[in-house]
C-alpha cells in the first residue's frame, strides 16, 4: 500500500491518526446513521402501538367493563368479561393438550431417540408445523371436529377453539423440552442409572426437574402466544354474547378477547370500536405479562 | 439392625417397575409421533375438503380471478396474487430495516445497555398479538399514512401499482401493518447469528486496517448469512401465512386491481372472512385456497431448512 504525500509525517512516519474527509470513514459513518435511523424505525410501532392501547384501551378500564357482557351493536355500556374468562378458558385448554403432548414429545427426542431416521423426522415436523400458517389450523379443527360434531353433537365450541390453538403451541413445547433436557449434563444421567434408578425414574426425576426452568420458559412463551391468536378461533370457537356456564360451555360457542377485538374493530358502531380497544389493553397487559414472567425465569436460571 | 442390612441387599426390580419403564417409553414415542399425525392430518384434511372444488376447476383456479358466491364461480387469481405481493413487498421493506437493526444493537455504536434495551424492544413487539396490530392499523396508521398515499397516487397515477385513489383499507396499508409483525423475526434471528460470529473474525478484520462497516460488509454478515437467510426465510412463512392484521386492513375484496392503493385480498384473509359463513361449494373452494397457501408456506419453510444447512460455515 502506497500512501500519499499528506499521509506522510516530516520525518517519514506514516501518518495513523483518524482522517474525518477520508472517503471511506465518510461512508462508514454514513452507514452508522442509516442502521441508527433503522433501529429507531424498528421500535417506532412498538412504541406507538403501546402508546394508543394504553391510553386509548386504559381509559375505559373500569369496574363495569371488567364485570358485564359486551352490550348489543350499536350500544353504549357494557363489558369484556366474557371474552375475559373465555380467553382464559380457551387458553387453558390448549395448554391441557399441548402441555403434556408436547413434553412427552421432548422427552422422546432428547432422552430416547439416539437421532435415529424417526426422530430426525419428527424434528424436521416440528419445524414444519411451526411453519403452518394459524389460519390452516383453524381451518383443520374446522374440517375435523366442527363441521363432523363430534364433540357431543356441538359445532362450534370452546373445546374446538382449544384444540385449534394446541396445534400453534405443540411445535414451541416441543422445541424448547427437547433443547432444555439436551442442555442436561450427561453426567447426571449416567450418576442416576449408575445408582440403579430406572430409566422412567432418570428422566421423571433427575432430568426432567433439572430442565425445569427452560422448559417452563418456553411452555409459557407459547401460552402467551396462543393468548393472543385469533385466525384458529373465528370459525372454531366463534364468539359469544353470553355468558359461558360450567361444564357444557366447554362445548358451547364462546366469546375470547382477540375475536372480541377482531369482531367489534370492524363495527360501524364507536362504542363497539371503544371497547375493541379496552379489550387490547387487557389482552396486551396479560401477554406482556407473561412475556415478562418468561424472561424473569430465563435469567433466575443463569443465575 | 436388620433394616440397615436390607439398605444394602441388592434388590430385584419388580415387574410392574420394568412394565412402567417400558410402557412411559412407548407412551414417550406415541406423544412425539402425534407431530407427524397432525401434520399429515392437516394435509389430508384440507386436500379432502379441496377435492370437489379441484376437479371442477383444475389448475385454471389459479389464474382465474372472479370470485362469484352468488353464481358459484370461483378462482382464487385475487387472493393468490394478494398474498405474493404483500409477502413478497414486505419483505423488500423489513429486510433492509431488520438487518440494519441488527446490525446496530451487535456493534459496540451506542453503550451495550441501551442496545438491549432496543433488543428487548424489538423481540416484546412480536409479542403483541396480531388482531392488536390490524385495530392499530385502521384506527391509527391507516389514517396516518393516508395523505402520503394521496401524494402517491396524484404523483405516480400513470404507475399501474399507483393508478387507483386510497380509499382506506387497501394492499399499501396491509404490506406496512406486515413490514412491522415481519420485523421482529429478522431482527432477532439477524441479530443471533451476528452475535454466533468467532470474534477473532472481527479482530482479524480490524487488524488488517478495514472500517467497521467494512468488516461488518465483508466479513461478519457474510459469516452470519445461513442464520439471516433463515430467518428471512421464515419472515416469508409468517407474511404469507398472517392473517388477522392483514384481514382488518387489505379490504378484502375479490376484485383483482394491480393497483396497490386499491383494496386487496389474500389467500389468509380471505379464509378468516369467508370461512364462517361458506357453505357447499364454496367451502370447497375455499378450502382449495387452503391448500394453496399450505404448500407455498411448506415449500417456503423446507426451502428455509435446507438453505441454513447448505449455507452454515463451521468455525
Amino acid at each position: 500500500m502506497t500512501f500519499s504525500s499528506s499521509h506522510r509525517l516530516a520525518n517519514g512516519v506514516p501518518d495513523l491518526a483518524y482522517k474525518q474527509g477520508l472517503r471511506r470513514n465518510l461512508i462508514a459513518r454514513l452507514l452508522t446513521v442509516i442502521a441508527g435511523l433503522f433501529a429507531a424505525i424498528a421500535v417506532l410501532p412498538l412504541i406507538a402501538v403501546l402508546v394508543y392501547v394504553l391510553i386509548k384501551g386504559g381509559q375505559k378500564i373500569s369496574l363495569t367493563l371488567l364485570t358485564e357482557l359486551p352490550p348489543p351493536p350499536g350500544l353504549e355500556g357494557g363489558g369484556i368479561a366474557n371474552a375475559i374468562i373465555g380467553s382464559i378458558v380457551v387458553t387453558l385448554i390448549a395448554a391441557v393438550i399441548a402441555i403434556p403432548v408436547g413434553v412427552g414429545g421432548g422427552i422422546f427426542l432428547a432422552e430416547y431417540s439416539r437421532g435415529g431416521k424417526f426422530a430426525q423426522f419428527i424434528r424436521f415436523g416440528t419445524n414444519v408445523l411451526s411453519g403452518v400458517p394459524s389460519i390452516i389450523a383453524g381451518v383443520f379443527i374446522y374440517g375435523t371436529i366442527v363441521t363432523s360434531r363430534i364433540l357431543f353433537g356441538n359445532a362450534y365450541s370452546a373445546a374446538a377453539g382449544g384444540m385449534a390453538l394446541s396445534i400453534l403451541m405443540l411445535p414451541t413445547v416441543i422445541k424448547t423440552t427437547d433443547e432444555g433436557l439436551k442442555l442436561v449434563s450427561d453426567d447426571l444421567r449416567r450418576g442416576a442409572l449408575g445408582v440403579g434408578a430406572s430409566k422412567f425414574v432418570t428422566v421423571v426425576r433427575i432430568t426432567l426437574p433439572t430442565a425445569f426452568t427452560p422448559i417452563a420458559t418456553g411452555v409459557v412463551l407459547s401460552i402467551a402466544r396462543a393468548a393472543g391468536e385469533t385466525a384458529p378461533l373465528i370459525f372454531t370457537a366463534l364468539f359469544s354474547p353470553f355468558w359461558s356456564e360450567g361444564i357444557d360451555g366447554v362445548f358451547n360457542p364462546i366469546a375470547t378477547l382477540s375475536v372480541l377485538i377482531y369482531n367489534f374493530a370492524i363495527m360501524p358502531y364507536e362504542a363497539q370500536n371503544e371497547l375493541a380497544w379496552a379489550a387490547s389493553f387487557v389482552l396486551v397487559l396479560f401477554i406482556l405479562g407473561l412475556n415478562l414472567f418468561a424472561r424473569w425465569l430465563g435469567q433466575f436460571a443463569s443465575k | 439392625m436388620s433394616e440397615s442390612k436390607e439398605l444394602y441387599l441388592l434388590r430385584r426390580r419388580p415387574p410392574s417397575e420394568k412394565v412402567v419403564d417400558v410402557s412411559f417409553k412407548y407412551l414417550a414415542v406415541t406423544l412425539a409421533s402425534m407431530v407427524a399425525v397432525v401434520l399429515f392430518a392437516i394435509l389430508i384434511v384440507v386436500f379432502w375438503g379441496s377435492l370437489e372444488s379441484m376437479g371442477r376447476y383444475g389448475l385454471k383456479f389459479l389464474v382465474t380471478s372472479n370470485w362469484n358466491p352468488v353464481d358459484d364461480e370461483y378462482g382464487a387469481f385475487t387472493a393468490i396474487y394478494g398474498t405474493i405481493v404483500t409477502s413478497m413487498l414486505s419483505l423488500l421493506i423489513a429486510v433492509p430495516l431488520g438487518v440494519g437493526t441488527a446490525v446496530f444493537i451487535t456493534e459496540n455504536i451506542i453503550p451495550l445497555r441501551i442496545r438491549n434495551v432496543i433488543g428487548v424492544m424489538v423481540e416484546l413487539l412480536a409479542a403483541i398479538p396480531s388482531v392488536v396490530l390490524g385495530l392499530w392499523a385502521i384506527f391509527v396508521m391507516e389514517p396516518f399514512i393516508r395523505p402520503f398515499l394521496e401524494f402517491l397516487y396524484a404523483t405516480f397515477e400513470w404507475l399501474p401499482i399507483f393508478s387507483s385513489p386510497p380509499i382506506g383499507p387497501g394492499t399499501a396499508p396491509a404490506i406496512l401493518i406486515l413490514v412491522v409483525m415481519i420485523l421482529p423475526i429478522i431482527t432477532s434471528i439477524s441479530r443471533d447469528s451476528l452475535n454466533q460470529v468467532p470474534d477473532k473474525l472481527r479482530q482479524a478484520a480490524y487488524g488488517v486496517g478495514t472500517t467497521r462497516w467494512g468488516a461488518v460488509l465483508n466479513v461478519l454478515l457474510p459469516a452470519a448469512i445461513s442464520g439471516i437467510v433463515g430467518g428471512v426465510m421464515l419472515a416469508l412463512g409468517r407474511a404469507m401465512g398472517e392473517t388477522m392484521a392483514v384481514t382488518m386492513i387489505i379490504g378484502n375484496s375479490n376484485n383483482f386491481s394491480p393497483s396497490l392503493l386499491a383494496p386487496g385480498n389474500t389467500i389468509a384473509a380471505m379464509l378468516a372472512n369467508q370461512f364462517g359463513e361458506a357453505d357447499g361449494s364454496q367451502v370447497s373452494s375455499l378450502m382449495y385456497a387452503a391448500f394453496i397457501l399450505m404448500i407455498l408456506s411448506l415449500a417456503v419453510n423446507v426451502f428455509a431448512q435446507w438453505l441454513v444447512k447448505r449455507l452454515s460455515l463451521k468455525y
